[in-house]
């Protein structure tokens, strides 16, 4: 079990949180121009990393907030925590 | 090598008796380790069972024997050898119900064609609802199953109860039993036996399995493929296939496209070995879980897939609390069975649950991936369809509408949820 540190409650058991799925590009500002082709990327392609991802939880069990983490999915070892707002560094493990 | 596989074999008493005095075994074969030659016709990348059925129904179907299936670790070490063994046909949609039904049908004779017991059991599969609205559900699949002419029926909680009377229907269970669908034809295939078959079988026609081969690069110019570059050098063919589950997404990346993939835990967890008590497979989508019982008399535990992206192969102790929970709400008299083991894949889960199977943006370079949970069941159609792919350069009809493409053109086969669990 992942042991995930929320920026505002700390480290707690992952069965509190929802998965986000990966950091990504915003949303096309003008999706009306796009491509079908260029819209299915959007939608729904993945860079599915193997090693250093960043991505989006959300502590749905405690503060209800959403943060982003740095997490190698391969190790599984979360290295770092981001705070959305302003993308600062919360915590550095490296 | 040939000789000691004892080749061209039908098993008879005499044969048996035979071997007996000899050292060897099917494991000789996921113990051999070919060196490739410079040139083929076709590499297959991935020694799971669809890489290998690939290459089966290439030579089968389409007189193609001139073949390297390049397998990065040991043939059958993928999700091929850790997966439930629980195959069935009783999808929803018409084009996945067609698909997985042609599997389910090619299971039947798989034996006598490789001419090795990968012991297909029809235990019957039951899908469970725990309220009215999962009830009308399964319901309909039932009615669109019939209709594609998929036997499926109906049954009430009292019909469940006779085939398996350990199931607890009472009215105030924690997940009460409205109804389940059964497909009797449904039930489990051995899959260890799936990858030896095939591998012997394969070895038999002379198709190289090349193992501890990690293909690290495809050989591209002007957006054609003829070639990898591995860890044992440079090979060459003119059309490359790709089977690889979870690693699909590194391939699309060496191929310079992008594929609707995440790769993700999936676990199964197994119990002492105890009388058999359990004769079909029972899953239920509500809690997310599933159980069946091995001959060997292990309790085989599965549930859905860990949340989290992730390549470790592991996944989290709270999936199998969950899962392991509500079987035994389900079936009280396993509580005090002990757990064994546990384990996990690496799967390939895509937007709409199914499958993409045919041609790549790259010229001569094919894709079949995006099985996620649930392609163990699909493994000789899957490879049939592939090689029809490879060998025509266009799907088979019943892969048209598994194309890369159906996420632009909106076209998707939208079998979460809908097709009773994901396995
Ligand atoms: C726990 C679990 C339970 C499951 N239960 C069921 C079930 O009950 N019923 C069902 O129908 N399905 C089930 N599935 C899904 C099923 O196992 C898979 O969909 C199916 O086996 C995929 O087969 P495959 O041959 O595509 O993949 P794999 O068997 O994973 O084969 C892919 C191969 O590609 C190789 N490879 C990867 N990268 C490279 C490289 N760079 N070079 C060379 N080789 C490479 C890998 O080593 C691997 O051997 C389950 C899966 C899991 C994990
Ligand atoms: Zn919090």
């Amino acid at each position: 079990m992942l042991l995930i540190q929320c920026i505002y409650c700390g480290e707690r058991d992952e069965t509190e949180f929802d998965y986000g799925g990966e950091v990504r590009e915003q949303r096309p500002l003008e999706p009306d121009n796009l491509s079908d082709n260029e819209w299915a990327e959007f939608l729904f392609s993945r860079a599915n990393i193997n090693g250093i991802h960043v991505e989006q939880w959300f502590h749905s069990g405690g503060c209800r907030q959403w943060f982003n983490l740095e997490r190698n999915t391969y190790t599984n070892e979360i290295t770092k925590v981001f705070n959305l707002k302003n993308q600062q560094i919360i915590r550095d493990k490296n | 090598m040939k000789s000691r596989l004892n080749t061209n074999n039908t098993y008879s008493l005499f044969s048996i008796i035979k071997s007996g005095f000899k050292k060897n075994s099917v494991l000789d074969i996921s113990m051999s380790n070919k060196t490739p030659k410079k040139n083929y016709d076709v590499i297959v990348i991935g020694g799971g069972g669809h890489g290998m059925a690939t290459a089966y129904y290439l030579a089968k179907n389409h007189g193609i024997t001139n073949i390297a299936v390049v397998e990065k670790g040991l043939i059958g070490r993928g999700n091929t050898g850790r997966n439930t063994q629980v195959v069935r046909s009783n999808y929803l949609w018409t084009e996945s119900s067609l698909l997985y039904e042609h599997s389910l049908k090619l299971w039947n004779n798989l034996s006598q064609d490789l001419n090795f017991n990968v012991m297909y059991t029809k235990r019957g599969v039951f899908s469970l609802a725990h309220s009215y609205q999962e009830a009308r559900d399964v319901a309909r699949r039932v009615t669109a199953n019939k209709l594609n002419g998929i036997d499926s029926l109906y049954l009430t909680p009292k019909e469940i109860k006779e085939y398996m009377p350990i199931i607890n229907i009472s009215p105030t269970a924690r997940y009460p039993i409205f109804g389940a669908s059964l497909q009797k034809r449904g039930g489990t295939v051995h899959h260890d036996a799936v990858a030896w078959g095939f591998a012997r079988r394969l070895n038999q026609i002379g198709i190289d399995i090349v193992q501890n081969c990690e293909v690290r690069n495809l050989i591209i110019k002007n957006n054609i493929v003829n070639g990898i570059s591995t860890d044992k050098g440079d090979i060459f063919a003119n059309k490359i296939a790709v089977a690889v589950a979870g690693s699909s997404t590194r391939f699309a990346e060496m191929g310079n496209f992008k594929l609707p993939i995440e790769s993700h835990p999936l676990q199964a967890w197994v119990s002492e070995p105890i009388k058999p008590i359990l004769n079909p497979v029972v899953m239920s989508n509500a809690v997310h879980a599933y159980v069946s019982q091995a001959e060997k008399g292990e309790l085989v535990i599965g549930a859905g897939i860990d949340k989290y992206i992730g390549y470790s192969q592991r996944g989290s102790f709270n999936v199998i609390e969950n899962a392991t929970s509500a079987i035994i709400e389900l079936f009280p008299a396993f509580s005090k069975v002990k757990l064994l083991r546990t384990w996990a894949g690496l799967v390939d889960v895509s937007p709409d649950a199914c499958p993409i199977i045919g041609n790549t943006p790259v010229k001569n370079l094919y894709i079949n991936c995006g099985w996620g949970t649930g392609g163990f069941k699909a493994t000789p159609g899957s490879g049939y369809v592939f090689a029809h792919t490879i060998a025509n350069d266009k799907p088979h009809i019943l892969n048209e509408a598994f194309s890369l493409d159906r996420f632009a053109s909106g076209k998707l086969i939208d079998e979460h949820g809908a097709a009773g669990v994901a396995h």
